[in-house]
């Protein structure tokens, strides 16, 4: 098992965030949380990275505990992520983004950098080409100079993957990463986080998108009120009576 | 040799010519090769606040004390306890990036304006010991007869062309140094602290350490800068650590252009020679300096240095887009296309490095 989480939960004064979630990821799949909004599916990914430190509960990784790791340990340990709104460092290419996120994977020190060491010559050529692949790789390689403040919001989206690419990890958290991308272009997105595990990189994502995740993901969990309301496959989800009912159905009237 | 047509190295490498070449303009005349020196000291200082406030985006108002622990270290040394020079700097450059260090375990718990104002107070602190302690510091006595570096029979460093050039060449080691961390992954490091650390966290970097580090390093500079002014000048009083040397450097830094690798040299020297140049108005230099500040902050925020940097970028990116424009016609054919994309590659290498060499 890649991810266990066991009796993951985070209170926040007296609101339960999140309470008692247990969700296994298995390498090489995809696994969405949805749930409606406030279900606490963005708490559960800041628990689980580490900006949020638990209140009760565990989270083992490769069956290592990671309960209380900071988050630039969960990213060195292989565990990335992107945000709901898109962060990216605006006042820099899409190159250098990607690059940013080749500094976890840097050994070079201050001292290689004076002296340029071999060490550091052999790693910047490598991180600049381990870049450049992360960025074709999420099919933006050709704005790679433009400023990602200049760039459209799929490609600053897809830019958002391959930093987290960049970071080589065998887990990513993708929180709602195809929100804001227009209708028509969310199968073209949807490709590119079914073609993730096939580099072995495992994914956890919120999706509002019902179709993208219905097509996409190989496990499904529901959350509603930060508790788990069920767990299973995308057709098991769509005739679970509880879901249908909590989620499946309102969504569905609010968003037609 | 790519780095010839860079035009940021060129820049950067035209101002160090013009300074080196200054003794041989005014070699005669000490005062102003004085002037000159002691503004080298001062940028070394500044070269520090560029690594914490230019790349970690930190504003630390300790810099002036930092100048001022390296320069008393020099200072007490060579007279009080009679040490060479070059012992006193080691122990005085050493023992000012402890402190820094130290200090930034604490001063780092803060955040924003919070650090200034706590940095700010520990530049206080220093000013306040070196002003006060007169059992050790001699207060506002100060201290005389600051020793001259030693080399024996090979340089007389009580001339003031052979003083410059000691200091002219560890400035050189420091833009080296500013220039080869801006351009790895050190850089970048501090960089992406500088614009989120959020997202710097998110993408793995260790924030709380590297900014441990940047805060131990500007102290380095700082202490560097300060024990070297010590030995220039031969006498030092508590103004050397003042908190008004602080809100110098911040000037010095803004004027030039901060995170670049040109700007607090030439922010330093510019603003030093309007001082000079204003002098006989004592105080009322600030009426004519202050509203040039103002208009520099407001139409040129990056400094003059990030100014004309900006410059080369807007120049680079509509040569760039001309090339893609260029190659995009060969795409039709399989193995064009991919030499094509080599190509873009490369040019775009050295764009990518002109970008990082702000």
């Amino acid at each position: 098992m890649l991810l266990e989480i066991r009796g993951l939960g985070k209170r926040f004064g007296g609101l339960d965030a999140v309470k008692n979630v247990d969700l296994d990821v298995q390498e090489g799949q995809v696994t969405a949380v949805i749930g409606p909004n406030g279900a606490g599916k963005s708490t559960l990914f800041n628990l689980i990275h580490g900006f949020y430190r638990p209140t009760s509960g565990s989270v083992a990784f490769n069956g290592r505990d990671i309960t209380h790791s900071s988050p630039h340990n969960s990213v060195s340990g292989g565990i990335a992520r992107t945000f709901q709104t898109t962060h990216l460092f605006d006042d820099s290419t899409l190159l250098e983004n990607v690059l940013a996120g080749r500094i976890v994977r840097s050994k070079s020190n201050v001292f290689d950098a004076i002296f340029h060491t071999p060490r550091h010559r052999r790693e910047s050529a490598l991180n600049h080409d381990k870049a450049l692949e992360a960025l074709e790789f999420c099919g933006v390689a050709e704005f790679r100079h433009d400023l990602a403040s200049n760039v459209p919001q799929e490609v600053q989206k897809r830019t958002a993957v391959a930093m987290a690419l960049a970071t080589e990890p065998e887990l990513m958290l993708l929180d709602e990463p195809a929100g804001g991308i227009p209708e028509e272009e969310t199968t073209d997105f949807g490709n590119l986080i079914r073609s993730l595990p096939s580099r072995g990189v495992s994914v956890l994502l919120v999706e509002h998108k019902m179709s993208m995740i219905m097509d996409l993901a190989d496990t499904i969990l529901v959350l509603d009120h930060g508790q788990k309301l069920a767990i299973g496959s995308p057709a098991e989800i769509q005739s679970n009576p509880d879901v249908i009912r909590a989620y499946l159905g309102s969504t569905k009237d609010e968003e037609n | 040799m790519n780095a010839l047509k860079n035009p940021r190295i060129l820049g950067t490498l035209a101002v160090l010519v013009v300074i080196a070449l200054t003794p041989l303009a005014f070699g005669d005349e000490n005062y102003i090769m004085r002037v000159i020196t002691v503004g080298l000291c001062s940028a070394i200082a500044v070269y520090g606040m560029n690594i914490i406030l230019g790349f970690t985006g930190q504003l630390s108002l300790a810099q002036g004390g930092f100048f001022g622990i390296g320069a008393y270290a020099v200072g007490l040394l060579t007279t009080d306890f009679d040490w060479s020079f070059w012992q006193a700097f080691l122990v005085g450059v050493v023992g000012t990036s402890a402190i820094g260090y130290l200090s930034g375990l604490i001063a780092l718990r803060t955040k924003d304006e919070y650090f200034a104002i706590f940095t700010m107070a520990i530049g206080f602190i220093i000013f306040l010991i070196i002003s006060r302690w007169e059992s050790v510091t001699h207060a506002h006595s100060g201290v005389n007869n600051v020793k001259f570096p030693e080399a024996g029979d090979i340089v007389d460093f009580s001339n003031p062309t052979a003083m410059f050039y000691l200091v002219f060449v560890i400035l050189l080691v420091c833009v080296y140094i500013t220039y080869a961390i801006r351009r790895s992954s050190v850089g970048r490091t501090l960089l992406t602290i500088r614009t989120s650390e959020d997202l710097a966290d998110a993408i793995g970097v260790n924030v709380g350490l590297s900014k441990q580090l940047a805060f131990a390093a500007s102290a380095f500079f700082g202490g560097l800068g300060g024990g070297l002014y010590a030995s220039v000048v031969g006498f030092i009083g508590p103004d050397a650590a003042t908190v008004d040397k602080t809100f110098e450097f911040l000037m010095f830094i803004l004027v030039g252009g901060m995170g670049t690798v040109a700007g607090p040299l030439v922010g330093t020297m510019i603003v030093t020679f309007l001082f000079e140049f204003f002098q006989d108005f004592q105080a009322y230099r600030f009426i004519v300096l202050g509203p040039v500040i103002i208009a520099l902050v407001i139409f040129a925020p990056r400094g003059i240095v990030g100014y004309l940097g900006g410059f080369i970028d807007r120049r680079a990116r509509k040569r760039r887009i001309g090339s893609i424009r260029t190659n995009g016609q060969s795409r039709s054919d399989g193995a064009t296309h991919t030499n094509a994309s080599t190509r873009a590659g490369n040019s775009a290498d050295t764009a990518t490095t002109t970008e990082e060499e702000k």
